[in-house]
């Protein structure tokens, strides 16, 4: 299991790759990756703030929950904090299980999980300025379904 | 103890982080003695049901205890993922 919270680009296809290269109990490998996307127009950059220290212990136990639930023989959590371009790859996960639904499974609590219980906190610069991202109501309901 | 803001909570107080003298007991009690003694922090804490607490880095509620606490953190719902 590995954890990274860094203000550097990340290499999707490296990490991917290495995660997935000479699996032998898993025959499944999932992977998710969050881009900076730009939907209303007018988005210059996302900014994200993180708390140095317990983010990577909130990751780390989130991590642990995923890989002791669904009996994962690996998984992997890498998020970005600091100024991010449009296009530009937030974080990714990755989980290896014996089978796909529980990899597949794995990855969507990571997800959930993080997006609400992890403290990273956006924000998106306009040409208006900037303004914090505010939460979600179906982000926090979607923590019931586990 | 050090108390700890983050994101909007950190703009409207001012500052990232402070050592505070405190004999509060509970997450609560240093939340009513901070609005009391600036407006900045009123305001900040005006409704506290926009806020999260974590006490030494892990998430809680506003009873906590803070009986021998080293860290306090005040932020919004996060927006991880």
């Amino acid at each position: 299991m590995r954890v990274v919270v860094q203000d550097a680009p990340f290499d999707f296809g490296a990490e991917a790759a290495a995660f997935a290269d000479g699996r032998v109990v898993s025959g499944a490998v999932v992977t998710f990756t969050g881009i900076v996307r730009d939907v209303d127009g007018g988005l210059q950059a996302m900014e994200i703030e993180h708390y140095p220290g317990m983010t990577e212990a909130a990751l780390t136990d989130i991590a642990t929950q995923a890989v002791e639930r669904w009996s994962l023989e690996d998984a992997l959590v890498i998020h970005r904090h600091g100024r991010l371009n449009i296009g530009e790859m937030i974080m990714m996960v990755a989980t290896a299980s014996r089978h796909r639904k529980d990899a597949f499974e794995a990855a969507e609590f990571l997800m959930d999980y993080l997006k609400s219980r992890a403290p990273f906190w956006k924000r998106e610069l306009t040409a208006d300025g900037a303004a914090w991202v505010a939460a979600r109501e179906e982000d926090e309901d979607a923590l019931t379904r586990w | 103890m050090d108390v700890l803001y983050f994101a909007w909570v950190r703009e409207r107080i001012g500052i990232p982080r402070e050592a505070v003298e405190t004999d509060a007991g509970t997450v609560m009690d240093l939340v009513k003695e901070l609005s009391g003694k600036e407006e900045r922090y009123a305001t900040a804490f005006a409704d506290i049901s926009a806020l999260r607490v974590a006490v030494d880095q892990q998430l809680t509620d506003f009873d906590a205890p803070l009986a021998g606490v080293r860290e306090v953190a005040f932020f919004p719902p996060m927006t991880g993922g």
